[in-house]
């Protein structure tokens, strides 16, 4: 399954990852061989077989619903770039 | 001109009314200042884990079992993929292929006295976004998280709704449905409960779906219907113009009550979901299931049937008592403490009681005459000490704060006069004063006993007994 290079640029931009334009090619060649690899998985016969959504086999645990986290915004706005009036500042989105 | 046929499916979210967060023990109080209930877990910080919420899984299978859907004995939680600043992680954990809530139905009521089965193609759990603010800073935007990891239900109809009406209907069942089970406020205002509506149009007998549109974040009930009234204009207008529907999300701007497209970017519907590695798959067992099912009150069908039986309630005046939870609660509190017919009990409710509550823009639960006082009221109707129609004016004035009926009825004297020989008296008087009526009268124009009556209510204020009045005047003339 050869990834092209279109599909290369779009990933990139909507995990918003800057690749060069030089070093695409390369990108869509080694990650074309990394699927062909995984690909011979689809010559074995997974009839009857449940789909895997997590390789523990286990279920996940749930917790009880009590409120156990105090105000901590002073300690985390002091690492934030911009903030103002308690808010967190990011460029201007436009919708 | 062709005949067009309107297809309608909506997405509901609804805010969960947990305590804490989906994924963390953060609080979910709605108004705090900003970021104060957002922790580490909320702002996507590295290294933290998401631990879900049992209530949180609790609601959504109470939500699936009174919906009679197939509650999934193990589902997967998914990572939707998109940037946006309100999403500190780069990703909502949502559910994909396998939701805890599987096809299920309602049934909505037409208001012509017929009922249609809306399908419910799933129902999922995920976590809610926190809000942008746009207008506060002239080159930033300001960032909440309070709101972010609030657990929401995602509610997917089947597009089986065919007008703005039945989807209304179907969104205020859902409403209900929500507040009967006491999983969420509904608060429409505040977002706890709105909706994005699909909506395309086809020629009326074409089975193949047209292009549609999505409006987003619809929440208000009359905000969809004029949201898709819209659309479904629009849309015909595009399609006679021989133009074709673009596929597009749409916002509604209630001001100018049109739907705009949305300036976004093209590729946001591409959100390369997969399994959250760091939860791992949901397991509902039966016993679980089976208390949960223990918990499920008494749904709004139930309770209309049961009005049937136990009030001898018509079906329609029992549907709309029931629409609202604390509305039945109320009629049944009410009709539990009066010697009043049921079915009088549940007019005042829907007539008298529900126009003040809207007229002042007040929910039940505020009302400023309570069931008791109601109550009271239609008791003095009953044992004849009032008129209905005073009794309208005595409800006036308690909702005004002015005390209760008995001591309305003694400051205002509006006690209704019965005594025969008193009604005699005036009824002799009116016939005395106008003879030109009686003359009419009597040469036939049976009309002008409604003038005599009146001329009697009206000395006496609407305090005499009108079958009283009527019958003495019946006499009187003949």
């Amino acid at each position: 399954m050869p990834v092209s290079l279109e599909e290369i640029l779009k990933i990139s931009h909507l995990a918003r990852l800057h690749v060069d334009p030089e070093e695409a090619g390369q990108y869509a060649a080694d990650l074309s061989s990394i699927l062909a690899w995984v690909q011979q998985m689809n010559k074995v016969d997974t009839r009857g077989v449940d789909p895997m959504a997590h390789p523990l086999d286990a279920c996940q645990r749930l917790r009880e619903d009590k409120v156990t986290e105090s105000d901590q915004r002073e300690k985390f706005q002091a690492i934030a770039p911009r903030t103002e009036n308690g808010l967190y500042l990011v460029p201007k989105v436009i919708e | 001109m062709a005949q067009w046929e309107a297809v309608i499916g909506l997405e509901i979210h609804v805010q969960l009314a947990t305590q804490s967060k989906i994924f963390s023990a953060a609080s979910t109080a709605f108004g705090a200042e900003p970021n104060t209930q957002a922790c580490a877990v909320d702002l996507g910080l590295p290294g933290v884990l998401p631990v879900l919420n049992y209530e949180a899984v609790r609601m959504a299978v109470m939500f699936g079992l009174a919906v009679n859907a197939a509650v999934s004995q193990r589902c997967v939680f998914a990572r939707k993929n998109y940037f946006y600043p309100d999403l500190p992680k780069g990703y909502q954990i949502s559910q994909y292929e396998l939701p805890i809530v599987a096809r299920g139905q309602l049934e909505i009521a037409l208001g012509d006295g017929s009922y249609k089965v809306i399908g419910i193609t799933r129902a999922h759990l995920e976590e809610d976004a926190g809000k942008s603010l746009h207008e506060e800073f002239a080159d930033s935007t300001g960032i909440d998280l309070n709101r972010a990891g609030t657990p929401l239900i995602e509610i997917v109809s089947e597009p089986d709704m065919r007008s703005a009406k039945e989807a209304v209907s179907y969104m205020k069942k859902i409403h209900s449905f929500v507040r009967y089970l006491g999983i969420s406020d509904g608060n429409m205002q505040e977002g706890s409960f709105r909706c994005d509506a699909n909506v395309s149009i086809r020629p009326a007998g074409q089975k193949e779906l047209g292009t549609r549109t999505e409006t987003k974040n619809l929440n208000s009930f009359r905000f969809v219907e004029r949201a898709i009234d819209f659309e479904i204009a629009r849309q015909i207008d595009v399609l006679e113009d021989g133009n074709e529907v673009v596929q597009e999300t749409r916002l509604y701007d209630a001001v100018q009550d049109e739907t705009r497209p949305m300036r976004s970017k093209e590729e946001a519907d591409d959100y390369r979901y997969f399994p959250d590695p760091d939860l791992l798959p949901v397991v509902i067992r039966p016993e679980m299931l089976e208390e949960i099912k223990q918990q499920l009150p008494e749904l709004p069908g139930e309770k209309a049937l049961r009005f049937t039986q136990e009030y001898g309630l018509n079906a329609q005046d029992a549907e709309n008592l029931v629409l609202s939870k604390e509305a039945a609660e109320y009629f049944e509190q009410t009709a539990r403490n009066t010697n009043a017919e049921a079915k009088r009990v549940a007019n005042w409710v829907t007539g008298e009681l529900n126009a003040a509550l809207n007229q002042d823009d007040l929910e039940i639960a505020s009302s400023p005459v309570s069931s008791s006082m109601l109550a009271k009221l239609l008791n003095r109707i009953e044992d004849g000490t009032i008129s209905g129609k005073i009794a309208k004016d005595i409800f006036r004035s308690m909702w005004a704060g002015e005390g209760d009926v008995d001591s309305i009825i003694e400051s205002k004297g509006l006690r209704q006069i019965t005594d025969t020989l008193e009604i005699e008296t005036l009824v002799n008087q009116v016939v005395r004063e106008n003879p030109a009526q009686v003359e009419q009268f009597k040469s036939g124009k049976d009309k002008v006993f409604g003038f005599f009556v009146g001329q009697v209510m009206k000395i006496t204020g609407g305090k005499a007994n009108p079958q009283q009045v009527n019958r003495l005047l019946r006499e009187k003339l003949k």
